[in-house]
C-alpha cells in the first residue's frame, strides 16, 4: 500500500509539469505583445522593459519557460501589475476559501449522491427511482450561475435564513459557525450538478453490481437483504464511483468560479474572474496553476483510497 | 463494393425506436419548440431587443406592452429572451461541432496511425484533462481577451478530449477488422480509409458524445456570458442577461429569472433527447439489460397458483415425507411479450440422504429448476407460475414469507455454485465470506463465526486455513475457491444441498477431487444431495437415481443404474451415445443431431420430436404425458417400451 502511494506521488510528478507546460503557454497564446497586454493600463516603456526582463519574454519560448519554472519552483509566480502585490500573496489568501467551498461541496455531493443513486437502484422502476431520476435530470441540467441567484432570493432575500455573501476572510471573528452559516449556500449551489452525476453513475454501478454471481451467493445464504445490499453490492458499486468522484472534483473546482461570484465568496474564482477583465495574466496563471495542483491532488486521494478498498488492484498492478 | 458492418444510421428502426422513448419524444419537442422559436425570431412580432424605453423600466411579467416585463433599460424581455436563445444556441452548436470535428479528428488520427503520434497525441490530451475543465477556458479567455468568439473557443478546446478519447477507443476496435485490411489492399488511400471507411462506423459514438455535451457547452458558454467573459454589450445571449439581471434581482427577479428557467429547460429538453440516443446506440445500456434481480423469484400467490398446495396441513406421504417434494413447477422468462417456459411441470422428490442427479443440455432448464427452489431465480425477468414445493412435508417453499425463505437459504438448504470466481465477493477475504453465512444461521460471536470458518476450510482440504481464510478470492486457484464455496455450503450442516456444475469451472484433476470431496462430505453429514450435470458420469458415481431433462421437462427419471442400462427415452439414448468410454476409442460419439426447440416456440406434442429417430405421428399431435415404465420408472415418450428392442 505504501509503495503504491509512493509510486502515485511519481506518477504526478510528469502530469503537474504537463500542467506548468500549458498554463506557461497561455501567454503565448496572447495576440500581439504580451509585455502590453500584461501590463494594460501601466505599460509605460520602463515597465514593458523591465518586464520583459523580469520574464525573459524577449528569449526564445524553451528559455522562457525555464526561467518561468524556476520561478514557480521557488514560489516566485511574478507580481501582479492590478494589484501590485506579489502573485503568490495574493494566491495563498486566496487559496484557503475556494478549498473549503470546494471541499464542502464534494462531501455533499458524494453523500447526497451516493445515498440517492443507492437508493434508486434498489427500487429500481419504483416511485423512489422515478422521483429521483427526475431530480437527478433536473441536478444535471441546472446552471450554478442561476440556481445561486435563485437560492440567495428564496433563502437569504425571503426568508432571510442565510447571507446573501459577505465573507470577506475566513475566520474573521464569527468562528466556526459564522463560517457555515455563510458557507451553506454556496456549498449546496456548487454541488448540485455533481450530486446529480455521482447519483446516476452510482445507480448505474449499483445496477450492475446486484446482477453479480456474488450477491446471488450472499442471498443463497440467507443473508437479509439490508446485508446482501450494504455488505455485499454496495463496497463493490462503491469502488467504482470513487474514481468518479475524483473526476467530480474538477468540475467543483471549475464550477467554483461561478458560485464565488454569485456569492461573492472571496476565493482563486472571483479572483480570476477580476484578473481576467484586467487581464491581468500573471495572476490568472497562478490561480490556474495552484487549482489544477490541487485537482491532482484530490485525483490521488481518490485513487489511493480506491485502492484501498479494492485488494485485486493492490496484487494485480505491478 | 466493400462489406462493411451494418451501421446502426441505416436501420430504419433507430428513428422508431426513439419515438417509443416517452421522456426522448419529450426533450426533442422542448429542443424543437426552442430552435423553431429561435429561427423564426426575424419574422417574428418582436421589438427591437435593443430598443430602450426609459420609461418603461422594471415592467413586471404580464404588463400590457411586454408579455415578460421589461429590464432595468426598460427594453423588452420577451424579445431579448428569443433573441438570445438565438446567439446562445449558436454559439453552444458551433462549440460542439468545432469539438467534434477536431476531438474525432484527433481520435481517428491517433487509433488509425499508432505508435509514436498515438502516444503523443493522447498525453497531450490527457495534459487537457487534467485540468479542472472550466479553468482551462478561463485560462484561454485570458489570454485571447473577453468575447464571445474567444469563449466559444475556449468551450471547444476544453470539450476536445472527450470526442478524442471516445473516438479514439471506438476506431481502435475498428482497425484490425477485416474491411479496413480489404480497403488497404484495394489500394485506398489513408486519407479515403479514414473518411469513408472509419467515420462512418465511429458516427454512433461521435453522436453519443455530441449529445452529451451539447448541453455542458451551451452551459459553459452561457456561463462565461454571465461572468462578462463572453458575449459584450450590445450584444446578448442567455448568459449575459442572467448576469445583467443579477444586479437587480431582488427589485425586479424576473429579468434573470426568464433567461435562466429556459437555459435549465433548453439543457433537461438535450439532456433527455441525450440519454434516449445513448439508450439506443450504446449497446450495454439498453433498456432492461440493466434490470437488478429482486431478493425473490416472483411467485405467483397460493390463490391463482396451478398446484399450490394449503400452505399447511398433513403430507400426502404419510408418516416420513420426502424432504423435499416439487410438484408440477412451472418457471418462466417474460422478456418483452415472448414467454420463455425455462421448466414447465416439474417433479422431483429428495429423500434424506438421496442423491439425485439432475441431467440435461444447457437451456434444458435444470439450473432454473433448482434455483427455484429457494427463490434463486432472477426477477425480473424470471416468474414461477405453478407448481408447489414442499419442504420437509410441512411448508410449501413457494409460499413462505421472504424471512422464512431466508432462514432456510444457507441453513437448511445450500447451494453451491457453478464458477467459484464470480460466485465470491472480490472484496472480502474469503473466510469473513464463510463466518458470514456461520454467523447468520448460528448466532455465533465474531470470533467463534471465524474460527468454525477456519475449521470448515481446513475439512474441505485447504491447507494453512487460517492463512488462507484472510485471503481474497483473487489470490486462490480455481480448486482452492471451489473448496472455499462448498465449505460456505457445508458450514450449517444442511439437510439439502443443492449442487449446480460444480466442477465445469475446474481441470479434469481438480475435478475429480472436488467431487470425491463433496461426496465424502455429504455422506459424513448425511444431507440429501441435487446434483446438476451435464456429464453422465459423473452422475454414475455420485448419484442414485437420475432425472434427465429436456427443453424445461423432464423426459426420464429413475435409479441410475436402471435408466443407464436400459434408457426408455430416445433423448436418453442419445445422450449416453454421446459419452466417450475408456478403451474404445473407435466409438464414434453420436451428438444427437438438430437443436432442442426454443422454450418460447414449444411445440404442442413431444419436444423432441424433431430430433428423434423413432418418432411417430401420434407424437406430434398431443403433450406426451410422464409415465410410469418400470420400478420407481417414468418416461415421456409414447414408444418407452419400443425402445427395449430398439
Amino acid at each position: 500500500m505504501l509503495s503504491y502511494v509512493a509510486k502515485r506521488l511519481l506518477l504526478a510528478v510528469p502530469v503537474l509539469f504537463g500542467i506548468s507546460v500549458i498554463v506557461f503557454l497561455i501567454i503565448s497564446l496572447i495576440p500581439g505583445d504580451p509585455a502590453m497586454a500584461i501590463l494594460g493600463a501601466y505599460a509605460t516603456p520602463e515597465n514593458v522593459a523591465r518586464i520583459n526582463r523580469d520574464l525573459g519574454l524577449d528569449q526564445p519560448l524553451p528559455v522562457q519557460f525555464g526561467t518561468w519554472l524556476a520561478g514557480v519552483l521557488q514560489g516566485d509566480l511574478g507580481r501582479s501589475y492590478s494589484l501590485n502585490r506579489p502573485v503568490v500573496d495574493e494566491v495563498a489568501d486566496r487559496f484557503g476559501p475556494t478549498l473549503i467551498l470546494a471541499l464542502a461541496s464534494l462531501a455533499l455531493c458524494s453523500l447526497f449522491g451516493v445515498v440517492a443513486g443507492v437508493a434508486a437502484a434498489v427500487r429500481q422502476y419504483g416511485w423512489t427511482d422515478r422521483v429521483l431520476t427526475l431530480l437527478v435530470l433536473i441536478g444535471i441540467s441546472t446552471p450554478s450561475f442561476f440556481l445561486g441567484i435563485m437560492l440567495i432570493l428564496w433563502f437569504s432575500v425571503g426568508l432571510g435564513w442565510f447571507p446573501t455573501g459577505g465573507m470577506y476572510a475566513l475566520f474573521g471573528g464569527g468562528g466556526v459557525l459564522d463560517l457555515l452559516h455563510h458557507l451553506a449556500l454556496p456549498a449546496v449551489t456548487l454541488a448540485v450538478v455533481a450530486t446529480g452525476v455521482i447519483a446516476r453513475l452510482t445507480r448505474l454501478n449499483m445496477l450492475e453490481v446486484l446482477r453479480q454471481d456474488y450477491v446471488r451467493t450472499a442471498r443463497a445464504k440467507g443473508l437479509r437483504e439490508s446485508a446482501v445490499i450494504g455488505r455485499h453490492a454496495f463496497r463493490n458499486a462503491l469502488v467504482n464511483v470513487i474514481p468518479v468522484i475524483g473526476i467530480q472534483a474538477g468540475f467543483v473546482l471549475g464550477g467554483a468560479v461561478y458560485v464565488e461570484t454569485v456569492f461573492q465568496w472571496p476565493g482563486i474564482g472571483r479572483m480570476l474572474v477580476t484578473a481576467i477583465s484586467m487581464r491581468d495574466i500573471l495572476l490568472v496563471q497562478g490561480g490556474v496553476l495552484v487549482v489544477a495542483a490541487s485537482f491532482v491532488s484530490i485525483n490521488l486521494v481518490t485513487d489511493v483510497v480506491q485502492v484501498a478498498l479494492d485488494p485485486r488492484l493492490r496484487t494485480v498492478r505491478r | 463494393m466493400m462489406e462493411r458492418p451494418a451501421c446502426p444510421w441505416r436501420r430504419p428502426s433507430i428513428w422508431v425506436r426513439l419515438s417509443r422513448n416517452h421522456l426522448a419524444v419529450l426533450g426533442s419537442t422542448i429542443v424543437a419548440a426552442i430552435v423553431l422559436v429561435a429561427l423564426l425570431a426575424p419574422w417574428l412580432p418582436l421589438v427591437d431587443p435593443n430598443l430602450t424605453a426609459p420609461a418603461d423600466r422594471l415592467q413586471p411579467p404580464l404588463s400590457p406592452t411586454a408579455l415578460l416585463g421589461t429590464d432595468q433599460l426598460g427594453r423588452d424581455v420577451l424579445s431579448r429572451l428569443i433573441w438570445g436563445t438565438r446567439v446562445s444556441l449558436a454559439v453552444g452548436l458551433s462549440a460542439t461541432l468545432i469539438a467534434a470535428v477536431a476531438g474525432s479528428g484527433i481520435g481517428l488520427v491517433a487509433a488509425y496511425v499508432g505508435g509514436p503520434v498515438d502516444q503523443a497525441l493522447m498525453r497531450g490530451i490527457d495534459m487537457l484533462m487534467a485540468f479542472p475543465y472550466l479553468l482551462l477556458a478561463l485560462a484561454i479567455v485570458a489570454a485571447l481577451g473577453p468575447s464571445l468568439m474567444n469563449a466559444l473557443l475556449a468551450i471547444s478546446v476544453v470539450n476536445i478530449p472527450f470526442f478524442a478519447r471516445a473516438v479514439r477507443g471506438a476506431t481502435l476496435s475498428l482497425v484490425r477488422r477485416e474491411f479496413i485490411d480489404a480497403a488497404r489492399l484495394a489500394g485506398y488511400s489513408r486519407f479515403r480509409i479514414l473518411t469513408s471507411e472509419l467515420l462512418p462506423n465511429v458516427m454512433p459514438v461521435i453522436v453519443i458524445t455530441m449529445s452529451t455535451t451539447v448541453g455542458w457547452m451551451i452551459l459553459e458558454t452561457a456561463g462565461l456570458s454571465f461572468l462578462g467573459l463572453g458575449a459584450q454589450p450590445p450584444q446578448a445571449d442567455l448568459g449575459s442577461m442572467l448576469g445583467d439581471g443579477r444586479r437587480i434581482v431582488v427589485t425586479a427577479p424576473h429579468v434573470a429569472a426568464v433567461p435562466g428557467v429556459l437555459i435549465l429547460v433548453l439543457v433537461i429538453g438535450i439532456n433527455l433527447v441525450g440519454d434516449g440516443l445513448r439508450d439506443i446506440l450504446d449497446p450495454r445500456l439498453k433498456a432492461g439489460a440493466l434490470s437488478r434481480p429482486v431478493a425473490r423469484t416472483a411467485t405467483m400467490p397460493a390463490q391463482r397458483r396451478p398446484g399450490a398446495l394449503p400452505s399447511t396441513g398433513p403430507s400426502e406421504h404419510g408418516s416420513s415425507p420426502p424432504l423435499l417434494a416439487m410438484h408440477g413447477l412451472d418457471t418462466q422468462f417474460e422478456i418483452g411479450r415472448e414467454v420463455y417456459r425455462a421448466a414447465s411441470g416439474v417433479d422431483l422428490t429428495l429423500g434424506r440422504g438421496d442423491s439425485l442427479g439432475v441431467v440435461g443440455e444447457s437451456g434444458s432448464g435444470k439450473s432454473v429448476t433448482a434455483l427455484s427452489v429457494l427463490g434463486l431465480v432472477p426477477t425480473p425477468p424470471g416468474r414461477i407460475t405453478g407448481g408447489s414445493i414442499r419442504f420437509d412435508g410441512t411448508i410449501d417453499l413457494l409460499d413462505v414469507p421472504l424471512s422464512g425463505l431466508q432462514d432456510l437459504r444457507g441453513g437448511r438448504i445450500a447451494y453451491i455454485f457453478q464458477d467459484p470466481l464470480t460466485t465470491l465477493n472480490p472484496l472480502m477475504p474469503v473466510g469473513e465470506q464463510v463466518a458470514e453465512t456461520v454467523q447468520r444461521h448460528q448466532g455465533l460471536s465474531n470470533r467463534g463465526a471465524w474460527a468454525q470458518a477456519v475449521e470448515w476450510l481446513d475439512r474441505v482440504g485447504l491447507r494453512a486455513p487460517a492463512e488462507k481464510a484472510r485471503a481474497f478470492p483473487h489470490e486462490l486457484s480455481g480448486g482452492q475457491r471451489q473448496r472455499v464455496v462448498i465449505a460456505m455450503a457445508l458450514a450449517n450442516r444442511p439437510d439439502v444441498l443443492i449442487a449446480d456444475e460444480p466442477t465445469t469451472a475446474l481441470d479434469v484433476t481438480t475435478q475429480a477431487r472436488i467431487l470425491d470431496l463433496v461426496n465424502d462430505l455429504r455422506r459424513q453429514s448425511g444431507a440429501a444431495l441435487l446434483f446438476i450435470t451435464h456429464d453422465l458420469g459423473v452422475i454414475a458415481t455420485l448419484c442414485t437415481r437420475v432425472l434427465v431433462m429436456y427443453a424445461g421437462q423432464v423426459v426420464e427419471s429413475g435409479p441410475v443404474a436402471a435408466v443407464f442400462a436400459t434408457p426408455r427415452h430416445p433423448y436418453t439414448r442419445g445422450l449416453l451415445a454421446c459419452v466417450p468410454v475408456l478403451g474404445q476409442p473407435e466409438r464414434a460419439l453420436d451428438a444427437i443431431p438438430g437443436l432442442p426447440p426454443p422454450v418460447n416456440r414449444l411445440p404442442r406434442g413431444c419436444a423432441f420430436a424433431d430430433r428423434c429417430p423413432s418418432v411417430v405421428a401420434a407424437c406430434r399431435q398431443a403433450p406426451v404425458p410422464l409415465r410410469p415404465v418400470g420400478p420407481a420408472r417414468t418416461a415421456r415418450c409414447l414408444r418407452a417400451e419400443d425402445g427395449l428392442h430398439g
